[in-house]
C-alpha cells in the first residue's frame, strides 16, 4: 500500500481500515456499481493476501481466468487457485469435465482443506451466485465458510478464513442484499466523485460498536492500493449497526428473482446506471 | 462507420481491441445508429461477423450499411457475414416443421434450455475455418437487440468481440429488462448510452451519448473514463459535439 502525500497526514489506524480489511477474517462484502466497479479492489485485496503467504482461492464466474489473472505478476499468479465457473456455465460445450458440485461444491472442498494456514476465498461474483442459487442456500454456505475458524471436536483449529464477495448492487433488491449484509463482518461500498474512487467501510468487530469510515483511494497498475486524502477521512461509531449503507442507486423495494427459477419477480428492481445522480 | 465516433472512442478498424464486450443502450431515443456503426466498423476491420438481427430485416441493415460504405449482400456471399434474420426465421419456427433444432425454436417454448440451438448456431458461425490462411481477423457477435431475448449465454473461447443493444425501458417498469441491462452493464468493457434530451425533441440535437469505459486490463491511477457528448444524426454520418455546443446554436 502506498500513501499519497496528503494521506500521510492521517492517523495510522484511520488510514489502515481499507488496508486491513482481511485482518478480521469472515465475510467482506464489496458492493460496487456499473459506474464504480469493484473488481480492481478485489484484485488488490487478493494480491495483498497472496503476498502475506495466504492460500487464495478464486471462484470465477464472471470473467475468464485469463482476464482475471491479467495484471498480476507470475509470483502472485502462482499462489492463486482459480476455480473456473465462467467458461461453460450451462455445460453446453461438453468439451471439459464440469467442476463437480458447482460453486458450492468448490466452496465445501476448499473448507475441507487439511492445511491449517489462513485462506482467502474470493467470490467473483456474489451477484452471479445470488442469481443462480437460492438466497438461503447461499447464505447458509457463506455462514458455514466464514465461521470456520475453529472446527468443533477438532484438536487442531483451522486457520483464519476470509471471504471476499463482490456484489453488484443494481442487480438485487434490499432483501437479498440485507441478508448478505447481516452475514458480513465488513462492508465496503464503492463510490466516488470527480473521477476519484472512494470506499465507505462499515466494520463490525466482536464486542465493539461498528465503525464506519470513508477512504479515498486508487488502484495502481500493479494492483497495489494507493490511499489518498479526500473530502472526509474520519472514523466514527455507526449510529445504527443494523441498517447497512444504501447505494444511491438502490430503491427501497423488495424483490425476489432468480435466473434459475424461471419466474418473474414479484416486485420492481433497483434501477441502475443512468438513473442515479452519478455520471 | 462514423469517423467522429471512432475518434471519441479512440479506435479504428485497424487497431480495435479484441475480447471486449460493448453494450449499446438507448433510453427515450433510438440508438440503432450505434448498431449500424459497429456493423460497418467490424466488416471494415475484416472481422468474421455473426449478426443476430431480431429487430429489423436484412434489407434495412443493408440499405443503411451501403450509406456507411459496406455491402451486406457481398459480405454474406463471401462468408464474412453470417446473418440470422430473426423476423423471417421466427415465421419458419411457427409455420414450418423443423427437422433440426432451429436457432429460434425457444420462441415456441419457454424453456431456457432451448437457447442452446442459438448458442450452437453462433458458435458454428464464428468458429475458425480449419486449414489454410485465416481470411478474417477475429470473430464478432452483434445482437440487435437483446431486449428481445431475455437471457442468452455465449462462450468467449474465440477471443472475439460482442456488441449488444439493450433498450432501457425508462419509465415503463420492466424488471426483467432491468436485470438484463444491469447484468450486461457489469459485464461490459464499454458502454455507449444514447439518451433523448430531457427537454424533448430538438431539430439540431437528436440526443446525447454517454460513454463509459470499464474493466481496464490494468487499472489507471486517475479515473477519467466517462464522456458525454450530444449528437445529430445526418444522412450518412453522425456529428458529435460538447453539450450546448451544437453548431446550430453557436
Amino acid at each position: 500500500v502506498t500513501l499519497s502525500e496528503g494521506a500521510r497526514a492521517g492517523t495510522g489506524r484511520e488510514l489502515g481500515m481499507l488496508d486491513s480489511l482481511l485482518s478480521l477474517g469472515g465475510l467482506v462484502l464489496l458492493r460496487d456499481s456499473v459506474e464504480w466497479e469493484g473488481r480492481s479492489l478485489l484484485k488488490a485485496l487478493i494480491k495483498k493476501s497472496a503476498l502475506c503467504g495466504e492460500q487464495v482461492h478464486i471462484l470465477g464466474c464472471e470473467v475468464s481466468e485469463e482476464e482475471f489473472r491479467e495484471g498480476f505478476d507470475s509470483d502472485i499468479n502462482n499462489r492463486l487457485v482459480y476455480h473456473d465457473f465462467f467458461r461453460d456455465p450451462l455445460n453446453w460445450s461438453k468439451t471439459e469435465e464440469a467442476l463437480p458440485g458447482g460453486p458450492l461444491g468448490a466452496l465445501r472442498a476448499i473448507c475441507k482443506r487439511t492445511d491449517p494456514g489462513p485462506v482467502t476465498i474470493a467470490l467473483d461474483s456474489l451477484s452471479w451466485l445470488l442469481l443462480h442459487l437460492p438466497c438461503t442456500t447461499l447464505c447458509q454456505a457463506l455462514h458455514a465458510v466464514s465461521h470456520q475458524d475453529s472446527c468443533p471436536g477438532d484438536s487442531s483449529p483451522v486457520g483464519k478464513v476470509s471471504v471476499l464477495g463482490l456484489l453488484h448492487e443494481e442487480l438485487h433488491g434490499p432483501g437479498p442484499v440485507g441478508a448478505l449484509s447481516s452475514l458480513a463482518q465488513t462492508e465496503v461500498t464503492l463510490g466516488g466523485t470527480k473521477g476519484q474512487a472512494s470506499a465507505h467501510i462499515l466494520c463490525r468487530r466482536p464486542r465493539q460498536r461498528p465503525t464506519d469510515q470513508t477512504q479515498w483511494f486508487s488502484i495502481l497498475p500493479d494492483f497495489s492500493l494507493d490511499l489518498q486524502e479526500g473530502p472526509s477521512v474520519e472514523s466514527q461509531p455507526c449510529s445504527d449497526p443494523h441498517i447497512p449503507p444504501v447505494s444511491k442507486n438502490a430503491r427501497a423495494r423488495t424483490r425476489k428473482c432468480s435466473l434459475g427459477s424461471g419466474q418473474r419477480g414479484e416486485h420492481k428492481s433497483c434501477r441502475g446506471w443512468g438513473w442515479g445522480q452519478g455520471f | 462507420m462514423f469517423v467522429e465516433l471512432n475518434n471519441l472512442l479512440n479506435t479504428t478498424p485497424d487497431r480495435a481491441e479484441q475480447g471486449k464486450l460493448t453494450l449499446l443502450c438507448d433510453a427515450k431515443t433510438d440508438g440503432s445508429f450505434l448498431v449500424h456503426h459497429f456493423l460497418s466498423f467490424y466488416l471494415k476491420a475484416n472481422c468474421k461477423v455473426c449478426f443476430v438481427a431480431l429487430f429489423q430485416s436484412f434489407s434495412h441493415y443493408n440499405i443503411v450499411g451501403q450509406k456507411l460504405g459496406v455491402n451486406l449482400t457481398v459480405a454474406r456471399e463471401r462468408g464474412q457475414l453470417v446473418f440470422l434474420e430473426g423476423l423471417k426465421s421466427a415465421v419458419d419456427v411457427f409455420f414450418q416443421t423443423q427437422e433440426e433444432p432451429h436457432p429460434l425454436q425457444f420462441l415456441r417454448e419457454a424453456n431456457a434450455g432451448n437457447l442452446k440451438p442459438l448458442f450452437e448456431f453462433v458458435r458454428e458461425a464464428l468458429k475458425p475455418v480449419d486449414g489454410g490462411e485465416a481470411r478474417w481477423t477475429y470473430p464478432v457477435l452483434l445482437v440487435d437487440d437483446l431486449s428481445v431475448l431475455l437471457s442468452l449465454g455465449v462462450c468467449w473461447e474465440l477471443k472475439g468481440n460482442m456488441v449488444i443493444l439493450v433498450h432501457d425501458s425508462g419509465d415503463v417498469e420492466d424488471e426483467e429488462n432491468d436485470i438484463l441491462l444491469n447484468g450486461v452493464s457489469h459485464q461490459s468493457h464499454l458502454i455507449l448510452r444514447a439518451e433523448g434530451l430531457a427537454t424533448g425533441f430538438c431539430r439540431d440535437v437528436h440526443g446525447q451519448l454517454r460513454i463509459l469505459w470499464r474493466r481496464p486490463s490494468q487499472p489507471t491511477a486517475q479515473r477519467d473514463q466517462s464522456l458525454t457528448y450530444q449528437y445529430k444524426i445526418q444522412d450518412k454520418s453522425v456529428s458529435f459535439f460538447a453539450k450546448g455546443m451544437s453548431p446550430a446554436v453557436l
